[in-house]
């Protein structure tokens, strides 16, 4: 059973590596947060909305969402050069895509919504680590959204249905799914497959992921929830 | 120009309604392909072309082999470089450039789906471990766009390579020897994707055309090779729920069959090679 | 105020016969924040009062703007919002302007504060701005501090409390622009800090209770006098 089968870094099949998050990281951006799943190290940055020049790239209707999915040339275990890669291109445009669904854009015609995701370690999993730092981002700079976007990779190993692969995993999968989801609604906003699974397969795989990316949530709560409760008014400060 | 991105609200609201009824502006059925059209080796300077027309949508796919460098962490196999190009030509939606977004996406599609499945057997391209290999180019051009340049496109792609053929090699002591006769490359699997739409509020449909397109919000791509073997999966626009999720894998399993019988059929495969 | 409690973006607020208020949107009779915020529900009005979140322009609101801009007929101005404001001229100079005569830039040059109302706004085109009006034109002394805009009605109080607190206590004018920004003028540059430190504490712990006594503490520890 794939219970008893255990990572090379120790873990069970559907347990999640250590997570750390925290928002408001940046102090010119107008929303930031800053995510870390296992090794890999992601920080977001969120501008707007504001103005879109130039005009024609505007739409008279919503706010344009423009996103930068970009890896920190000391990221990876070779350096990587710091032109945009086509991985980088690709990966900002279903980031892109999965943002657009949560982000209430007609409330701001002719502006553009700009997030900036650098990945600063990468071991397994940026996408998603860095959607769900976007999420918090998005939140901490007050643009209004539906929900909270959740995302963690599935995956096949050594013929085991796995969650939230490291990058050693990923070399070696038979099969590597990123799923993102808006929880309060059910939507499934990203999703891609890369490598081969059967239906059946895909189906223990998938809902593995829907699991995991509940307990994205939680902690992703928990992270905008605790920056409040922390702050209770204080009487004799010195200022 | 932006005009052509946009459909009129007219055509995106009866699109919609009929859907919500069970039909299609051009009366096809919910899970029906248009019309494949098949045009195999057209391009006699490429080692192997295909090109594919699904109703009016035209994608020309072509092959050319040669030799270079293998990939470090893979020495002892050939490479597989996919790359995709929006011509200008193709829609008045193209503007001329490098690949955008939507090509680089395209292409990545394409090769993930040809890689996962190791189609092409890239081991058996080996000149020289960690020197020289085969590098199989796939250039994929979109010519026509009237939606679905996806499927379209991954039809081209594996026919072309179905109908690549290299001069038979050998190697001799670390030398590559040519022979007269001409081989095919050596293609072990024949994977398909298959594009579903969908409004918010109605069902999913099949190969959308591009009026289609500019009018469900909702998009997605799955490869499915003839092992039934899901090799890729795309979500492209909107969002879908879980439940949705489960029918679209399981509406692309089901409509692979008949695609992998084209590819079949159009490449010889069948006639007892 | 009563304890209010902190909502999430896509958090399940109510369900039922509720009409959204700010910050809620509803799927059905069931209704969500959209923001980081406090909920409050009044008479059946479910909203949620963001922690975050820029300033949308509304007409009629009194703004305080940051020149950035001179052109040959307006000046553009940054009202801290999605979009940059318009001053024309013909609005400052009282429609007597002669482009040959009157140079934009010696009376609004980039970087002068102004207060001033929005006449004009909505999807199509940016906010239009008026200084014709009792209060309103270029600010020469005091300072400036920057709030989020939907904290306001916590600087303001309830029925006034809290600034007229401010006003009485730190002995300042002060003028509270929509937009998130405050004139605040003082007779010493020390009363003005002062109030600025209060507001920033007020920015900080616009979420809590009891803030209109804490802010009274401060001011009058700070100036040394009885609690």
């Amino acid at each position: 059973m794939s219970s008893e089968f255990v990572r090379p870094d120790g873990r069970l099949p559907d347990q999640l590596r250590p997570i750390k998050m925290a928002v408001g990281v940046l102090d010119r951006a107008d929303g930031s947060a800053y995510v870390e799943q296992g090794n890999t190290k992601v920080i977001v940055a969120v501008y707007g909305p504001r103005e879109l020049h130039p005009r024609h790239k505007a739409s008279p209707e919503a706010a344009v969402v423009r996103c930068r999915y970009h890896m920190a040339p000391f990221s990876t275990r070779e350096r990587k050069s710091p032109n945009p890669s086509r991985r980088e291109v690709e990966l900002s445009k279903v980031i892109k895509d999965a943002l657009s669904q949560t982000i209430f854009l007609e409330r701001f015609p002719r502006t553009s919504i700009d997030v900036f995701i650098e990945v600063l370690e990468a071991d397994g999993g940026t996408r998603c680590a860095s959607i769900n730092a976007c999420s918090l981002a998005l939140a901490n700079a007050g643009i209004p959204i539906r929900d909270l976007i959740s995302a963690v990779a599935v995956g096949k190993y050594n013929g085991h249905i796995i969650l939230d692969l490291n990058d050693e995993e990923d070399e070696a999968a038979e099969a590597d799914m990123p799923v993102a989801i808006m929880p309060s609604f059910n939507k499934v906003v990203l999703l891609q497959l890369n490598g081969v699974l059967t239906e059946e397969e895909f189906k223990q795989a998938f809902d593995l992921a829907v699991k995991g990316c509940m307990e994205i949530n939680r902690i992703q709560r928990e992270t905008l929830r605790s920056r409040y409760l922390s702050i209770k008014g204080e009487e004799n400060e010195d200022v | 120009m932006k005009t052509f991105r946009v459909v009129s609200q007219l055509v995106r609201s009866r699109i919609i309604s009929m859907l919500k009824e069970g039909s299609r502006i051009d009366d096809r059925g919910l899970l029906d392909y248009r019309p494949i059209d098949v045009k195999c080796g057209l391009i006699s300077r490429a080692n192997g072309s295909a090109q594919v027309s699904i109703g009016s949508t035209k994608v020309l796919a072509g092959v050319k082999v040669g030799i270079g460098e293998p990939f470090s962490d893979v020495p002892d196999q050939g490479v597989l470089a996919v790359n995709a190009e929006l011509v200008p030509l193709a829609s008045p939606a193209f503007e001329p450039g490098p690949p955008d977004e939507t090509a680089i996406e395209l292409a990545r599609i394409i090769d993930r789906t040809l890689r996962e499945t190791k189609t092409i057997d890239l081991k058996s391209l080996c000149i020289e471990p960690g020197r020289r290999v085969f590098v199989i180019f796939l250039d994929i051009y979109v010519l026509d766009h009237d939606g679905n340049f996806i499927d379209a496109s991954a039809l081209a792609s594996i026919l072309a390579l179905l109908n690549t053929r290299i001069r038979k090699f050998s190697i001799d002591e670390g030398e590559l020897r040519y022979e007269e006769e001409y081989v095919p490359l050596p293609v072990l699997h024949t994977p398909v994707t298959i594009t579903l739409a969908k409004p918010d509020d109605g069902p999913f449909i099949v190969d959308p055309n591009l009026e289609e397109e500019l009018s469900l919000d909702n998009r997605v791509c799955i490869s499915v090779d003839e092992l039934g073997r899901i090799c890729a999966i795309q979500k492209l626009d909107g969002s879908l729920s879980v439940d949705e999720v489960f029918e679209v894998v399981s509406i692309a399993c089901k409509t692979a069959p008949k695609l992998i019988e084209i590819v079949r059929r159009e490449s010889g495969l069948d006639a007892g090679s | 105020m009563n304890e209010r409690r902190i909502v999430l973006p896509g958090e399940f607020l109510v369900e039922g016969d509720y009409q959204p208020g700010l910050n809620v949107f509803r799927q059905g009779k069931r209704f969500y924040s959209s923001k980081i915020g406090l909920l409050s529900i009044d008479k059946k009005v479910v909203s949620v009062i963001a922690l975050h979140g820029v300033y949308e322009p509304k007409v009629g609101d009194l703004v305080i703007g940051k020149v950035i801009d001179v052109g040959t007929f307006s000046w553009t101005v940054d009202i801290r919002s999605p979009y940059t404001a318009i001053l024309n001229a013909s609005d400052y100079f009282k429609g007597r302007f002669n482009p040959l005569r009157n140079s934009l830039r010696d009376a609004l040059a980039p970087g002068d504060m102004i207060i001033a109302q929005i006449v004009e706004f909505d999807r199509t085109r940016n906010p239009v701005l008026t200084v014709q009006g009792h209060g309103l034109g270029k600010i020469t002394r005091g300072m400036i501090v920057e709030l989020t805009p939907s904290k306001i009605p916590r600087l303001i109080g309830r029925k006034g409390s809290m600034i007229n607190l401010l006003k009485k206590e730190g002995r300042c004018q002060i003028t509270i622009g929509k937009n998130g920004l405050i004139h605040i003028v003082g007779e010493t540059v020390e009363d003005e800090e002062l109030v600025a430190q209060a507001i920033e504490k007020i920015e900080r712990e616009a979420h809590t209770t009891g803030l209109t006594d804490r802010i009274m503490k401060f001011l009058r520890r700070s100036r040394g006098l009885d609690v």
